[in-house]
């Protein structure tokens, strides 16, 4: 369990800039998850951290010791990886003890390692399996297993569930999560899927284009998003956005509606609204004309748009509301603390 | 060419590819290097020394009416080989292709002849047709026909073809199977329903989506019978009668081994270097064009 | 299958016939060879010979291993199972090597050396006899075992195919025993290789009978009988000149010159197969 500590990290491939400055402090037993799109720099960082790919400027810190330089297995650090990567023609048990067996530990030691390491993930059955006898949600437990045995100081993740099915995703997720806290070791976790994001970590990095846009507790980026990638990556469905133009405690939209804001701002901005704080009002200052209704059961999608002023708006109702009992214009209003004001020219927030 | 994880070092991989390296280095260049060097020079009538000659050695060949000989009897050799050992194994995957079970026991008594070495083949056939006890020329001779391969240039011919294309039936009628196999039954169905009888469907259908597997055939079964094939000249005929059977690779090594005529013989090595040569750049070629199928 | 379409009644006969018939041609000369082979030489001698076997397949096959006609065919064969062991297992280590530096690093040289090792594809032995000759009589190793082995070690065909392999396997389980802490050869030894164990036995299936078939090779390079390999030795084991050959002698000897690359082939079929497609591509 240590310390990890990511100072103005850079990344380029030849003159291409992929990583431009991320800092990040993490404390001794917390859990990161980095999120965002493909093709983000997500997996570049952790392997970064990793010591599988080199980086470019900046100093890495694994607790007190500076570790640009060092080899993955100097590092102290186990990763579990997006496919597995288990060496198919060894047992489980071996799986596990490799690191452990090139270290030239003793072999009592190795396997008492293992099998406590296998009793944490009830692979007890299993352990004199190969690979491909196991099921996808079993390899994911070899895996971790065989980063648990090694006891590092760091755990990375590469979007070690993203080839599950939706189901056991979800299992494995918790059981994640127990594990971490049960072993309390520092862990790194990325994923594109921001439901894992939200439910595993302590705080996170919402990564886009090389760039960490907010780094945060999961509540903090969904109530207080600083940009307008994050506010739209967090949060299902996305966030409406609105164009308008602040001015004097309010702002004004394209067809003339006023809203009070708490925040003081001029000139041109964007009016965030999360589907999820859109009500039905029969006095509210907004009117919405429905064109489709999306039932999910616990609550009702309602695509449609809002006269003159958006195309695309989408409000989240609790309940069932059919489609054919919608009017044909529905007032809603949003309050005032759920209203997100981002500068539209820089994409920033504006307030607290 | 490009893995994304690499390891560090450049000792070590030297080091790795030092023995092919060096066994391809003193076995395949210098030999090679040397062969070319050589076929520039004669040595001189005591053998003591060589002359240097430039392409004399070329020009000597080209214009001998022997080794042009040789060249035609390796042509007609070749493609005899070629389409004996072809045509049966065609045959021969065509019917098993058309077996529903028992492919598998046929392809099982089919293809371990391919263990049979040439010069073994040579051997027993000529064991068959030994002008004195062979059991085939005996009965040749009762039913009126004197078979002499030692004296008679076509039996000679044909016997070694033969014993060449024997054991390579095998390895041909694997891969024709193979090739066979591989057409989806669908698209023979649909001919069939569009009422093509069988030998319409090949000549439209099977042929056609056989050629890859026929054109790679095609040049290893060359290949073969230009090289692979000395053991059995060597034991049937020793390239007679009148070098009747001399292929290429029989001259360079009657030349070279027997005749001592180091120059000659290296430079007719160095002709067939470049018949091999273009023969495997051919399949290179073609073969990554298939790759891409 | 292409056939699926008429295969009743008399099509279904026909083929099978045709199919019997091929393999009865393949089969003759061999089983010819076997009858001849338990026989006496006079039963040969005074054609034609019987078709059926005969009694004397111990006297035959014993008098060939023991006493041969100018060695012991026992030597002999002893003499090729080194041989085709040598090459294919020498081919097979130093392929493994080249090819897992060609693909795991990067070196000067490396595009260079994998076009000369291209090159060699087209050099068969055929075409540089004399000089590869002089070569070995220059080491010393004429009539020896390395000079039967080494000239025919290298080999461009085994070095493509475990590249191909290796450009299989996941970069991810590189990286996996990166992070486990093994270094370059701990990775190639205890995962690399044991993952192309199936690719290695398909392609000891082929070396070995390529190492053991070798024929103009040994001719050259052995002129004592005692190095003689079964397969040019049986040549070897003709009388010059008008004498009779000891035939059931030699017939034995050619049965015993097939036997081992025939075992090979059957018992391990599937590999062979695979080996030969796998390495012809």
């Amino acid at each position: 369990m240590a310390t990890l500590s990511l100072r103005n990290i850079h990344k380029s491939y030849g003159d291409t800039a992929v990583i431009h400055g991320i800092d990040l402090e993490v404390a001794a037993g917390e859990f990161i998850v980095i999120v965002g799109p493909s093709g983000c720099g997500k997996s570049t960082l952790l392997r970064m951290v990793a010591g599988l790919e080199t980086i470019t400027a900046g100093e890495l810190f694994i607790g007190a010791d500076r570790v640009n330089d060092r080899e993955p297995m100097d590092r102290n650090i186990a990763m579990v990886f997006q496919n597995y990567a288990l060496y198919p023609h060894m047992t489980v048990a071996q799986n596990m003890g490799y690191a452990l067996k090139i270290a030239g530990r003793p072999k009592a030691e190795i396997a008492a390692r293992v099998a406590e390491a296998a009793r944490l993930l009830q692979l007890d059955p299993y352990l004199a399996r190969r690979p491909r006898d196991l099921s996808g949600g079993q390899r994911q437990r070899v895996a971790m297993g065989r980063a648990i045995v090694r006891d590092p100081a760091v755990f990375l993740f590469d979007e070690p569930l993203s080839n599950l099915d939706a189901k056991l995703r979800v299992q494995m997720r918790l059981e994640i999560k127990a594990l971490q806290r049960k072993l309390g070791v520092t862990a790194l976790y990325v994923t594109h899927d921001q439901v894992e994001a939200m439910t595993l970590a302590d705080r996170m990095v919402v990564m886009n284009e090389g760039r960490a846009e907010q780094v945060g507790t999961p509540l903090e980026v969904y109530e207080r998003p600083a940009t307008l990638f994050a506010a739209q990556f967090i949060g299902s469905p996305a966030m409406n956005l609105v164009d308008a133009v602040a001015e004097a405690g309010a702002v004004r939209l394209a067809d003339g509606t006023r809203l009070p804001v708490a925040v003081a701002a001029e000139g041109p901005v964007k009016l965030g609204l999360r589907p999820e704080h859109v009500h039905p009002d029969p006095g509210g200052p907004l009117a919405v004309r429905p064109t489709l209704a999306e039932p999910l059961g616990a609550n009702t999608l309602i695509h449609g748009t809002l006269d003159g002023v958006a195309q695309d708006f989408v409000a989240s109702l609790p309940g069932v509301h059919r489609e054919a009992d919608l009017p044909e214009t529905l007032r809603v209003s949003v309050p005032a603390e759920a209203m997100h004001l981002f500068d539209a020219a820089t994409g920033r927030r504006i307030g607290p | 060419m490009e893995k994304r994880v690499i390891f560090k070092g450049v000792w070590l991989p030297l080091l790795l590819v030092a023995p092919q390296a060096a066994i391809t280095a003193v076995f395949f260049f210098y030999p090679a290097g040397q062969a070319i060097w050589q076929s520039l020079f004669i040595p001189d009538p005591f053998g003591l020394s060589m002359r240097f000659v430039g392409l004399g050695n070329f020009e000597y060949l080209f214009g001998n009416s022997y080794y042009r000989a040789s060249f035609v009897t390796t042509a007609i050799f070749s493609t005899l080989v070629t389409a004996v050992s072809m045509g049966v194994a065609l045959y021969l995957a065509v019917l098993a292709d058309r077996l529903i079970k028992g492919s598998g026991t046929y392809r099982t008594l089919l293809i371990w002849p391919y263990a049979v070495a040439p010069a073994v083949a040579g051997v027993l056939w000529m064991f068959m047709f030994n002008t004195r006890i062979g059991v085939v020329s005996w009965y040749l001779g009762q039913l009126g026909y004197d078979w002499n391969h030692v004296l008679n240039e076509a039996e000679a011919m044909g016997l070694v073809v033969v014993a060449s294309s024997w054991g390579r039936i095998s390895y041909n009628f694997l891969f024709f199977l193979a090739g066979l196999q591989a057409i989806p039954k669908s698209v023979i169905e649909a001919a069939a329903i569009d009422g093509a009888r069988f030998w319409t469907r090949f000549r439209t259908i099977v042929w056609p989506l056989l050629s890859p597997t026929t054109f790679f055939l095609l040049v290893v079964n060359v290949v073969y019978a230009f090289f692979e094939t000395f053991g059995v000249i060597h034991t049937i005929t020793a390239g007679g009668p009148q070098q009747a059977t001399t292929i290429l690779v029989y001259k360079v090594y009657a030349d070279g081994f027997v005749g001592q005529d180091l120059g000659s013989s290296a430079a007719q090595s160095v002709i067939l270097l470049a018949v091999v040569g273009l023969l495997t750049v051919i399949q290179f070629k073609y073969i990554e064009r298939r790759v891409h199928y | 299958m292409s056939g699926m379409v008429e295969t009743r009644g008399i099509g279904h006969w026909l083929t099978h016939a045709g199919l019997i018939l091929g393999v009865a041609f393949v089969f003759f000369p061999i089983w010819l060879a076997f009858v001849a082979s338990t026989v006496t030489q006079a039963d040969i001698v005074r054609p034609p010979m019987p078709l059926w076997p005969g009694p004397h397949l111990v006297d035959n096959y014993r008098e060939a291993l023991v006493a041969g006609v100018n060695v012991p065919v026992a030597r002999m064969m002893w003499n090729s199972l080194l041989m085709a062991l040598g090459i294919a297992l020498g081919k097979i280590v130093i392929s493994l090597l080249s090819a897992f530096a060609i693909v795991y690093f990067r070196f000067p040289f490396r595009r260079m050396f994998f076009w000369l090792i291209f090159i060699t594809l087209m050099l068969p032995v055929e075409v540089r006899i004399v000089p590869t000759y002089e070569v070995i009589a220059g080491f010393g190793m004429l009539n020896s075992y390395s000079g039967l082995i080494l000239p025919l070690v290298a080999s461009a065909t085994a070095t493509f195919l475990f590249r191909q392999f290796f450009m299989t396997v996941p970069d991810e389980l590189a990286e996996a025993a990166r992070v486990d802490g093994a270094g370059p050869m701990r990775f190639f030894w205890d995962i690399l290789v044991p993952m192309s164990r199936t690719n290695m036995a398909a392609l000891f299936v082929i070396l070995f009978i390529y190492g053991w078939n070798q024929y103009l090779w040994p001719l050259l390079i052995t002129t004592d009988p005692g190095m003689n390999t079964i397969v040019m030795g049986l040549k070897q084991m003709f009388p010059s000149g008008d004498d009779l050959a000891n035939w059931p002698v030699i017939m034995a000897t050619s049965i015993l010159a097939m036997l081992p690359p025939v075992v090979v082939v059957v018992a391990m079929q599937k590999l062979f197969i695979r080996g030969l497609v796998d390495s012809e591509k």
